[in-house]
C-alpha cells in the first residue's frame, strides 16, 4: 500500500505546482475538502475555462474586445458613410444629428465611421506586435533563464540597458526616427515591447526551474527536451499570456499616443489617435465631442485588455479555481 | 551604507553610460544625410561633403561616438539645426520646467495614492474598496492625452476654473500663484495613471502585510488596532511602497511628454514634440537623452531609499 | 465546577465559504482547572487550532460565525465580549503563542520595544519601569544575554530565541492561562524539547494554565495532564494523559498514537516522507462519534 501511496504523491507532485495559501485563512481549514483525491478532479484546462466563465468581469470585457474587433471587421455594413469624405457645410455637427449619432469633425466627416474604420488601425497597431514579439520574447527568456549560459546573461544585460527608457518615451523615439505609418509604428512598439516580454518569460523560467516539481521531474528520469517544452513551458507561458493581454492595453493607448503626436498613424488614416488630434484643434472652439469620442474608445478597450488579462490570470491560478 | 551608496551609484552610471549609447546609436537609423537635411535639398553635394568633414561625419562610429561623449562630459550637446543656437541653452531651461511638473504630479499621486491603498486596505471589500479599485482600474488604462482633453473640455471651458495652457498668463505674468494656477491641472492629469497604480499595489502590499504572522501576534497581545495599522503594517509597507512609487515614475514621465503638449507646457516633452516636428535631431537626441536621464536618477533614489528603509540593512537586489 | 478557570461549552465556530458550511468546531466541551495543562491534539483541519482563536476571539477572517455555544473565562462569556474588552483581555489575562516562530516578531522593531508596547499596553508603568518588566520576561524565558538581546532586531535572533521572546511577549503580563498553537513545530527537535520544559517550569513556578494545541503525542507525554483527541470539530476522547495514553478508546485515537514516528520503523514505514498523509489513509473510515468515557474524566 505504501508504494502506492508514493506513486500517488510524486504524481500529484509533478502535475500540478503546489498552489500558495491565500491569505487571511487560517491554519485550521477544513481537512475533508483538502483531501479530494487528484483522479477526480476534471482537467486544468476545463478547470480555467470554467473558472473565467464564472468571472462576470473578464467575461463582460471579452464581450466589449468581440465587440470592438467585430466593428472594425463590418464596418462597412454598420456605416454608410466614407471616412474619408467629408460634408464641410456641416462640420462640427453636434452628437445625435439625424443621420450622424456621433456627429461630424471638422472636415465634417462622420465620426461614427471614422470610429469603426479606426478600429482597423488602433487594433491591429495593438494586436500585431505583440503576437510577433510573443515567441521571441519565449525562446529568449527561456533559453537566458534555463541555459544559464553566457551569451544568454549578456543578453539579458543588454535589455536592461533598455529598461532604462521609460516606455513611451522609447516609443516615440523609435517612431521618430522611423518615421510614421502603420508598419513602422508597429515596429517601433515591437522593439520596445520585447525586452519587457522577454523579462517577464526570463523571470517565470528562473522562478518555475527552482521548483520542487522540475526536480521530481528530473529524477524521475525526464529528459531536457521534455523538462523543457512538458514542464517548463506550460508554466512559462501562462504568465507569459496574462501579461501580453493586459499589455495589449497598455500598447493600444501607447500607439494611439504616437498617433496623436504625430510620429504614428499620418492622417487622414482614421486611427483613434489621429482623430482626438484632429479633434484637439477644434477643442477650444468649443467642439469637445470630436476629440473625446475616440480617446473614450481607446480607454473602453484598454480596459478590457486589462479586465481580460486579469480574468485570464486568475483562471490559470490553480487555488483560485476550486475555491 | 556607503558602499552600498558606491555600488548602486556606479551601477547606475553603467546603465547612463548604457543610454548614450543607444540614444547615439538611434540618430544613427535616422533615413538620410544628416549634413544635407542641415543645408537643405538646394545644397552643392561639395558643401554638404565639407559639412561631414567639419561634423566628423566621416570618421568611424566608434570615434564619433566617443566625441558625442567627450561633447556631453563637457556640456556641449551640439547646435540645433532650426533654432540656430546651442542645444544646452534649449534644453535647460526646460528640463527645470519638466521638472516642476514632474514634481508636482509624483507629489499628487504619492500623496493621494498611498493613504488611498491603505485605508482600501483596511476596510477591505467594503463600497469604498470596491470603488477606489473599480476607479483605479480605469485609471491604469487611461490615455493621458484623453484626459487632459477632456480635462481642458470641462475644467478649463465649461468651469472657467484653470487656464487651457502655458506656464504663466502670457500678457501678465505673476509670479508663483500664477505658476500654481497653471500647474494644477496639467500635474493632475499626469499625475492620474500612476497615482491609479500605486493605489492598487499600495492596497495589496498593505493588505500582505496584514496577514503577517507578527500582526496576529499583536492581536493577541491586545494592542490596538490603530497602531497595529499605522505603526507596524504602516512601517514594514514603507519599503515596498517607495519601491512602488519609483517603479511608476517611467509612466509618470511618459505622461508628462503627452500633458506638456496638450497643455503648452514648456518642458523638455514639447521641446521633443516640436522638433520631432522639425526634424531637429540634435535636440531630439538630447530630450531623450534627458528624461533617460531623470529616469535613472530617480530610480538610483528611489533604489536607495528601499535600502535605507529595510530594517534588516541588506542589500535587496 | 466553579474552580475551572476556562470551560467552554458546546463551543460552535463555523466558516461559512463559497462550497457551503464548514463546521470547524462543531460543539466542543473543554474545561482547564487553575494552573492545569490540558493538550488539545488532532490532525491539520480537526479544529484544535480554531478553538484556541475562537477563545481569543481571534478569527479574523470575515466567514467566521460562532454558531453556539459559551467560553467561560473564570465564570465571564467571552463570547458576548466587544472588541475592545476582548483586546484588554488578551495580552493580560489570557496570552497567546502561535506557530511560526520566525516570522511572528515585527521585523522592523527591536524585542524591547515590541514587549514593552504590549506592557505599556496593559500596565500603568512608564518606560523605565517597562524596560524592566521587559528584562523580567526575558529572563523569564531563559533567554541568554537578555541585556544585549532587549536591543536586537528580531532577524539578528535565532529561531527558538525567537519564540523565547514571543513567550516573554505573551507572560510579561503574568496571564492567568497561556493557549500555545504548535508552538513547536517548525523548530529544531532539540530547541523544540527546551522550549516544551520551559512552558512546563512556567507552569510551576507561575501557576499559569496552559491550554497546549499540539499533533505530537511526545509533547503531551511530556508536560500536560489531561488531554482532548479532536477530529471533524469534535472531540472524540478525553481524559487523563495517562488513560489515553496507555489505554485509548477510540480507534481514532490508536490510529494517531500509531502515526507518531518511532525510532524504529520498518522499511516501507521509513519511505512515506508525511506522516500526515498516511494518516489519512489509515483513518479515513473511521467514525467520528466520540468514546462515553466522561466518568472517567475528572479534573485535577
Amino acid at each position: 500500500m505504501s508504494a502506492e501511496i508514493i506513486a500517488n504523491q510524486t504524481q500529484q507532485a509533478t502535475q500540478v505546482p503546489p498552489a500558495p495559501k491565500p491569505p487571511g485563512e487560517l491554519s485550521g481549514e477544513p481537512a475533508p475538502a483538502a483531501a479530494a483525491s487528484p483522479a477526480r478532479q476534471p482537467s486544468r484546462k476545463r478547470l480555467a475555462l470554467r473558472a473565467f466563465a464564472r468571472d462576470k468581469a473578464a467575461v463582460v470585457a471579452l464581450v466589449v474586445l468581440l465587440l470592438a474587433v467585430g466593428g472594425a471587421i463590418l464596418a462597412p455594413l454598420l456605416t454608410s458613410y466614407d471616412p474619408y469624405a467629408g460634408d464641410s457645410s456641416r462640420r462640427l455637427a453636434p452628437l445625435f444629428t439625424p443621420g450622424h449619432w456621433l456627429g461630424l469633425d471638422g472636415q465634417g466627416r462622420d465620426i461614427w465611421s471614422r470610429l469603426l474604420y479606426g478600429g482597423r488601425y488602433s487594433l491591429t497597431v495593438a494586436f500585431v506586435p505583440v503576437l510577433c514579439v510573443f515567441p521571441i520574447a519565449l525562446a529568449l527568456g527561456l533559453f537566458a533563464g534555463a541555459t544559464k549560459s553566457r551569451l544568454g546573461g549578456i543578453a539579458m544585460r543588454v535589455l536592461d540597458a533598455v529598461f532604462a527608457f521609460p516606455i513611451v518615451l522609447l516609443a516615440l523615439a523609435l517612431a521618430a526616427v522611423f518615421g510614421g505609418g502603420l508598419g513602422n509604428v508597429m515596429m517601433a512598439i515591437g522593439i520596445t515591447l520585447l525586452p519587457y516580454m522577454t523579462r517577464v518569460a526570463y523571470n517565470a523560467t528562473v522562478q518555475e526551474i527552482g521548483k520542487e516539481y522540475i526536480e521530481a521531474a528530473r529524477v524521475a528520469g525526464a529528459t531536457n527536451a521534455q523538462l523543457l517544452f512538458k514542464q517548463l513551458m506550460p508554466n512559462v507561458v501562462s504568465p507569459l499570456v496574462v501579461y501580453a493581454t493586459s499589455t495589449m492595453g497598455l500598447m493600444i493607448v501607447t500607439a494611439s499616443g504616437l498617433s496623436f503626436l504625430g510620429v504614428g498613424i499620418t492622417p487622414p488614416t482614421p486611427d483613434w489617435g489621429v482623430m482626438t488630434s484632429d479633434g484637439s484643434q477644434v477643442l477650444l472652439e468649443g467642439y469637445a465631442h470630436v476629440a473625446t469620442i475616440p480617446g473614450f474608445a481607446v480607454l473602453v478597450v484598454a480596459l478590457a485588455f486589462n479586465l481580460l488579462g486579469d480574468g485570464i490570470r486568475d483562471a490559470l491560478d490553480p487555488h483560485k479555481q476550486t475555491s | 551604507m556607503i558602499k552600498l551608496l558606491a555600488k548602486r551609484s556606479s551601477s547606475a552610471i553603467l546603465v547612463l553610460l548604457g543610454v548614450t549609447i543607444i540614444v547615439f546609436f538611434l540618430v544613427q537609423l535616422v533615413p538620410g544625410d544628416p549634413a544635407r537635411a542641415i543645408l537643405g535639398n538646394g545644397a552643392t553635394d561639395q558643401a554638404v561633403q565639407s559639412l561631414r568633414q567639419q561634423l566628423g561625419l566621416n570618421d568611424p562610429l566608434v570615434a564619433q561616438y566617443m566625441h558625442y561623449l567627450g561633447g556631453l562630459l563637457t556640456g556641449d550637446l551640439g547646435n540645433s539645426v532650426n533654432l540656430g543656437k546651442p542645444v544646452a541653452d534649449v534644453i535647460v531651461p526646460r528640463l527645470g520646467n519638466t521638472l516642476i511638473l514632474t514634481v508636482a504630479a509624483l507629489v499628487i499621486s504619492v500623496g493621494l495614492g498611498v493613504p488611498l491603498g491603505l485605508i482600501a486596505a483596511r476596510y477591505q471589500y467594503s463600497i469604498f474598496d470596491r470603488l477606489a479599485m473599480a476607479l483605479s482600474l480605469a485609471g491604469a488604462s487611461l490615455p493621458v492625452y484623453w484626459a487632459a482633453l477632456a480635462a481642458i473640455a470641462v475644467f478649463s471651458l465649461a468651469l472657467n476654473w484653470f487656464p487651457t495652457g502655458g506656464m504663466y498668463n502670457a500678457r501678465m505674468p505673476g509670479g508663483t500663484p500664477d505658476l500654481l494656477n497653471h500647474l494644477i491641472l496639467p500635474a493632475t492629469i499626469a499625475a492620474l495613471v500612476p497615482l491609479a497604480v500605486i493605489a492598487r499595489l499600495t492596497r495589496s502590499v498593505v493588505i500582505d502585510t496584514l496577514n503577517q504572522d507578527y500582526i496576529r501576534v499583536l492581536r493577541a497581545s491586545g494592542v490596538s488596532e490603530k497602531s497595529i495599522l499605522w505603526k507596524h503594517a504602516g512601517r514594514n509597507v514603507l519599503p515596498p511602497v517607495v519601491g512602488i512609487v519609483g517603479l511608476q515614475v517611467g509612466y509618470l514621465l511618459g505622461g508628462v511628454i503627452f500633458v506638456e503638449v496638450v497643455f503648452h507646457w514648456p518642458g523638455l516633452g514639447q521641446q521633443l514634440y516640436t522638433s520631432i516636428t522639425a526634424h531637429d535631431l540634435p535636440i531630439i537626441q538630447a530630450g531623450i537623452l534627458f528624461i533617460a536621464l531623470m529616469f535613472v536618477v530617480i530610480n538610483l533614489l528611489t533604489d536607495l531609499a528601499v535600502a535605507f528603509l529595510d530594517p534588516r540593512g541588506e542589500v535587496a537586489s | 465546577m466553579t474552580d475551572m478557570l476556562l470551560e467552554i461549552k458546546n463551543l460552535k465556530t463555523h466558516f461559512h465559504t463559497d462550497g457551503g458550511i464548514v463546521k470547524a468546531v462543531d460543539g466542543v466541551d473543554l474545561e482547564i482547572p487553575r494552573g492545569g495543562i490540558l493538550g488539545v491534539v488532532g490532525e491539520s483541519g480537526s479544529g484544535k487550532s480554531v478553538t484556541g482563536l475562537s477563545v481569543m476571539g481571534l478569527l479574523g477572517s470575515r466567514r467566521a460565525r460562532n454558531a453556539g455555544g459559551q467560553i467561560l473565562f473564570k465564570g465571564r462569556d467571552l463570547l458576548t465580549f466587544n472588541d475592545r474588552q476582548l483586546q484588554k483581555l488578551r495580552g493580560s489575562e489570557i496570552g497567546m503563542v502561535f506557530q511560526g516562530a520566525l516570522s511572528g516578531l515585527d521585523p522592523s522593531f527591536s524585542v524591547g520595544s515590541q514587549l514593552m508596547e504590549v506592557i505599556r499596553r496593559h500596565q500603568k508603568v512608564n518606560a523605565t519601569q517597562a524596560r524592566k518588566i521587559a528584562m523580567e520576561s526575558l529572563e523569564l524565558v531563559a533567554m541568554p544575554d537578555p541585556e544585549r538581546k532587549i536591543r536586537s532586531l528580531p532577524h539578528e535572533l535565532s529561531g527558538g530565541q525567537r519564540q523565547r521572546v514571543l513567550i516573554a511577549m505573551a507572560l510579561s503580563c503574568n496571564p492567568e492561562l497561556l493557549i500555545a498553537d504548535e508552538p513547536t513545530t517548525a523548530l529544531d527537535a532539540t530547541v523544540q524539547k527546551q522550549i516544551v520544559d520551559l512552558l512546563v517550569d512556567i507552569n510551576r513556578a507561575r501557576g499559569t494554565a496552559i491550554l497546549m494545541v499540539t499533533h505530537d503525542f511526545g509533547v503531551v507525554a511530556r508536560m500536560c495532564r489531561t488531554v482532548a483527541v479532536m477530529r471533524y470539530g469534535k472531540v472524540v476522547e478525553k481524559g487523563t494523559v495517562q488513560e489515553v495514553l496507555e489505554n485509548p478508546q477510540h480507534p481514532y485515537t490508536q490510529a494517531l498514537m500509531n502515526a507518531v514516528p518511532r525510532l524504529h520503523l520498518t522499511a516501507a514505514e521509513r519511505a512515506v516522507p508525511r506522516p500526515e498523509r498516511r494518516l489519512f489513509e489509515l483513518t479515513k473510515n473511521l467514525p467520528a462519534t466520540p468514546v462515553q468515557r466522561e466518568e472517567a474524566y475528572a479534573p485535577l
